[in-house]
């Protein structure tokens, strides 16, 4: 049986955004990297939290906050079984993916690396997945590394292998897909590899767990971050999962309310997991929110979200393939990569192209996308980027690749 | 129309840049950047008699950061200090003929201002910290 494909057009009736104009052009929003739009069902399902049952979540006893409890901690189910956690237990709700990478740099990264240890990382991480390491490795003394990426954009797992052999590699912390180049890393691999030593490994998957299925258990990864705004839910809201045998032995980070069970003068008892790492009130109505969204997903199926993405992604390509003075970065073949296509056009610097974009209606995203160690590596300053997600259809793709014309024609190259 | 805004003079700015490159043995030489885009300008001075006898500048960057400060080189070689320390952003945006750039590419178009500016305190602070008060209540560029 053929598997049925998603229809686009369906799907962007539940965006009341994809309807709004930009000056007098419908708007053409290819920026879901950055972020994507909110269906109708993630914006209802926020505003009935604060119309019908605002309230603090999970000390309360009365009618509204046990409401409430209920429907957060239905998300934290909703996000374990979309990932296929074993519990969850093991899902942390943090401010973004960010704030769940710097979770584990300060708890977990604090009480493991030590002066002379490794960290790994890869040329095409954005900067939240360089930066918390960085400060790791000043404070500690410890060795940061870089593993390259060759010039049609893919890892080079020999320089992986190098490394790992080295002796203190203490973790890993590899993004699943680049936010530049589209790529796709051999995640199953680099866990595999990683664990036949010993080394746990961390995995940035803002870009991946939106886009594709995603098996925790499968890829038996020890740490994995992602952003709900990303996918269809409200800003405010990332997800850090940790396998429970390493949680369990990782100390607080954000402490006050809500994560502890006594507090006494001079002591605190800490809470449970997860709770033990959610201190303060949460973005209770951001979660409830996130909830919808992965409901609105798992009515698509994330097969499906892939299947879009790669018949658009080839698509555009194609086209951008044979576009005169455009230089594409990453994969050219649209199944070893995600939905995110990074070009430049002769000289046209990206914030210019954004610029003429914008006028004729069309969002796309343009500068260093966080990824100043990959530019350099590119040797570029910036790049334009376009990403789709599931409401993008060709009819877009087609005005996009006619507003590159223009700019081509108003920059006569 | 933002077609406008890459107009002849513009294109022929950032493509054939008025002195650019570097300076030897400059007066003062500084660096900024504009963290939105990554725009980049280096300006090299020097100086004579309270002039801006010559001037240099190294950048990367859209067209509008990069052919604003083209012409900016062009606007204040041989004007006097004092004349270029009272600069303001209206200026700039006409000489170049963009005055109504949103608040995003507006930052494109006056960091060669203020980068210009900073060149200058750092200048008379080098010489003359007392005289680099006469900046310490000017507005910022942006």
């Amino acid at each position: 049986m053929q598997k049925s494909v998603l229809n686009a057009y369906d799907i962007r009736r539940d965006f009341p955004i994809l309807k709004r104009k930009v000056g007098d052009k419908t708007l053409v929003y290819l920026d879901n990297a950055a972020t994507t739009q909110k269906p109708s069902s993630v914006i209802t399902a926020i505003h009935d939290y604060y119309s019908y049952y605002n309230a603090n979540i999970h000390r309360t006893v009365h009618q509204l906050g046990e409401e409430a409890t209920i429907a957060y901690e239905q998300t934290r189910e909703k996000v374990a079984k979309f990932i296929n956690a074993r519990s969850k237990e093991e899902i942390i709700f943090t401010r973004n993916a960010t704030e769940a990478i710097n979770l584990v740099s300060y708890t977990w990264g604090r009480q493991h690396v030590k002066a002379g240890d490794s960290v790994i990382i890869s040329e095409m991480e954005h900067h939240s997945n360089i930066v918390p390491w960085q400060i790791l490795e000043m404070e500690k003394n410890a060795n940061l590394r870089y593993v390259g990426v060759d010039d049609q954009g893919y890892l080079r797992l020999d320089d992986y292998k190098n490394f790992l052999d080295a002796a203190n590699v203490r973790l890993i912390s590899i993004s699943e897909m680049s936010n530049v180049l589209g790529t796709i890393l051999p995640l199953n691999e680099i866990i595999r590899l990683a664990h036949r030593k010993g080394i746990p490994v961390l995995v940035d998957a803002a870009q991946s767990v939106p886009h594709m299925p995603v098996d925790v258990q499968r890829s038996d990864c020890d740490f994995l971050a992602f952003s709900a705004h990303k996918m269809l839910g409200p800003t405010g809201v990332g997800i850090l999962y940790v396998k429970r045998d390493i949680l369990e032995g990782m100390p607080p980070f954000i402490t006050g309310g809500d994560m502890i069970k006594e507090v006494h003068r001079h002591a605190t008892i800490y809470n449970d997991l997860p709770y033990r790492f959610e201190g303060g009130t949460p973005n209770i109505a951001g979660v409830i929110g996130f909830g919808a969204a992965l409901d609105y997903l798992n009515r698509i199926g994330m097969d499906r979200v892939r299947d879009h993405e790669v018949d658009i992604t080839k698509y555009a390509l194609a086209a951008l393939t044979d576009f005169k003075n455009v230089k594409l970065y990453g994969p050219q073949d649209a199944i070893d990569r995600g939905g995110v296509i990074s070009f430049n056009i002769a000289d046209i610097h990206p914030h210019d192209l954004a610029t003429i974009m914008n006028e004729r209606g069309i969002a796309i995203r343009s500068g260093h996308h966080c990824a100043q160690v990959l530019m350099e590596r590119l040797d570029v300053s910036a790049t334009s980027r376009a990403s789709f997600y599931i409401y993008n259809t060709k009819e877009e793709v087609d005005i996009f690749i006619d507003a590159l014309d223009d700019a081509r024609r108003i920059f006569r190259v | 129309m933002s077609d406008d805004i890459y107009r002849e003079i513009i294109l022929d700015h950032y493509r054939n840049p008025r002195n650019k490159g570097k300076l030897t043995n400059p007066d003062v030489s500084i660096h900024d950047s504009n963290p939105l885009c990554g725009d980049e300008i280096d300006i090299h001075l020097k100086i004579e008699e309270d002039k801006i006898k010559e001037i240099r500048f190294e950048g990367r960057g859209c067209a509008i950061s990069q052919a604003s400060v083209s012409m900016l080189t062009e606007m204040v070689i041989n004007k006097p200090l004092n004349l270029v320390k009272d600069l303001a952003k209206e200026d700039i945006l006409e000489n170049i003929g963009l005055t109504n750039l949103g608040p995003a590419r507006i930052k494109c178009a006056l960091l060669s201002l203020k980068v210009l500016k900073m060149a200058m305190i750092k200048y008379y602070t080098d010489r003359d910290p007392e005289s680099a008060r006469k900046f310490e209540n000017e507005p910022a560029v942006y």
